[in-house]
């Protein structure tokens, strides 16, 4: 089973202790009825859905019910690092040598 | 109708009433009633929240914490939550309406069930469905966390090094009661 790190418990949890939240960094525009059609649109439903180092938001839905952020590849599945919500986004360089990078080894 | 109702008070069915499961080396049992309250309080709150409720609210997580006297503890859950029970059954919102710090006290007595799970197989007995590691060096005693337990959420609390507290919702508790008397036929 998977073992995520939840930076609340600070500790590993399993994973079917955790739910997936969609997109992290994803910024709410301040004066959201001011926005274009196109530049709303970009907010509410595009999203960037990359092949390898995802910057994605999770909640300890079964533990202390907090959501935070995770840096995972989506091609091994391997998480990279978790951090509180509101933390700064790590640089992806960090994990770029330890990344697939889009290519599948098999 | 009326009448009728004043003479006879209604009786409140314990939801685990009767059910007992003993094995060689684990038994469970229902926990008896108790009162419960959902707490929410800020950084900020805690120290006039803890006077008022007379228990210390652990800020570690996994950690819990008795009262000095009596039959009251209080059980971390989330960086702003906690699970306060008391054995007496004693009026928790009230105790923790004397706080004047903002925080979000609810009354949840009847919303959970507790079961008692205790043994030398207590820990096989919960591993059968709860994902976390429950050895001592992991799961010391006092320790306590929100989880899951087969197909439901449950609260696990150790308070003794061969018994465990499992808190489940009232409508979850007939599963979760039938799975550990299950699991504790394999320890």
């Amino acid at each position: 089973m998977l073992l995520i790190h939840c930076p609340y418990c600070e500790e590993e949890r399993a994973e079917l202790e955790f739910r997936h939240a969609g997109e992290a960094h994803v910024a709410r525009p301040a004066e959201i009825s001011a926005e274009s059609d196109e530049a709303f649109e970009g907010y509410f439903f595009i999203r960037t859905n990359p092949r390898g180092i995802a910057y994605e938001r999770w909640r300890h839905i079964h533990g202390c019910g907090r959501f935070f952020n995770a840096v995972r590849d989506t091609v091994s599945d391997r998480f990279f690092t978790t951090y509180k919500a509101g933390g700064k986004k790590p640089d992806a360089a960090k994990f770029a040598g330890a990344a697939t990078d889009g290519k599948d080894k098999g | 109708m009326a009448d009728a109702a004043s003479k006879e008070p209604a009786v409140r069915r314990e939801r685990l009433a009767g059910l007992s499961t003993t094995r060689e080396h684990v038994s469970v049992t229902p926990g008896p009633p108790a009162a419960r309250l959902a707490l929410r309080a800020g950084e900020d709150a805690l120290n006039s929240v803890s006077r008022a409720l007379g228990v210390s609210v652990p800020r570690k997580p996994k950690t819990s914490a008795r009262a000095k006297s009596g039959g009251r503890v209080a059980l971390w859950l989330g960086p702003d939550e906690w699970l306060v029970i008391d054995d007496d059954g004693a009026d928790l919102p009230a105790a923790a309406g004397r706080a004047k710090a903002l925080h979000s006290a609810v009354d949840v007595s009847h919303r959970n069930v507790a079961i008692l799970v205790a043994g030398e197989g207590a820990e096989a007995c919960l591993a059968a469905g709860c994902p976390q590691d429950l050895s001592l060096a992991a799961f010391p005693v006092g320790a306590c966390s929100r989880t899951v337990l087969g197909k439901v959420e449950i609260v696990l609390w150790r308070t003794g090094e061969q018994t465990f507290h499992v808190e489940v919702w009232r409508s979850f508790a007939e599963y979760a009661y039938a799975f550990l008397a299950e699991a504790a036929r394999d320890v």
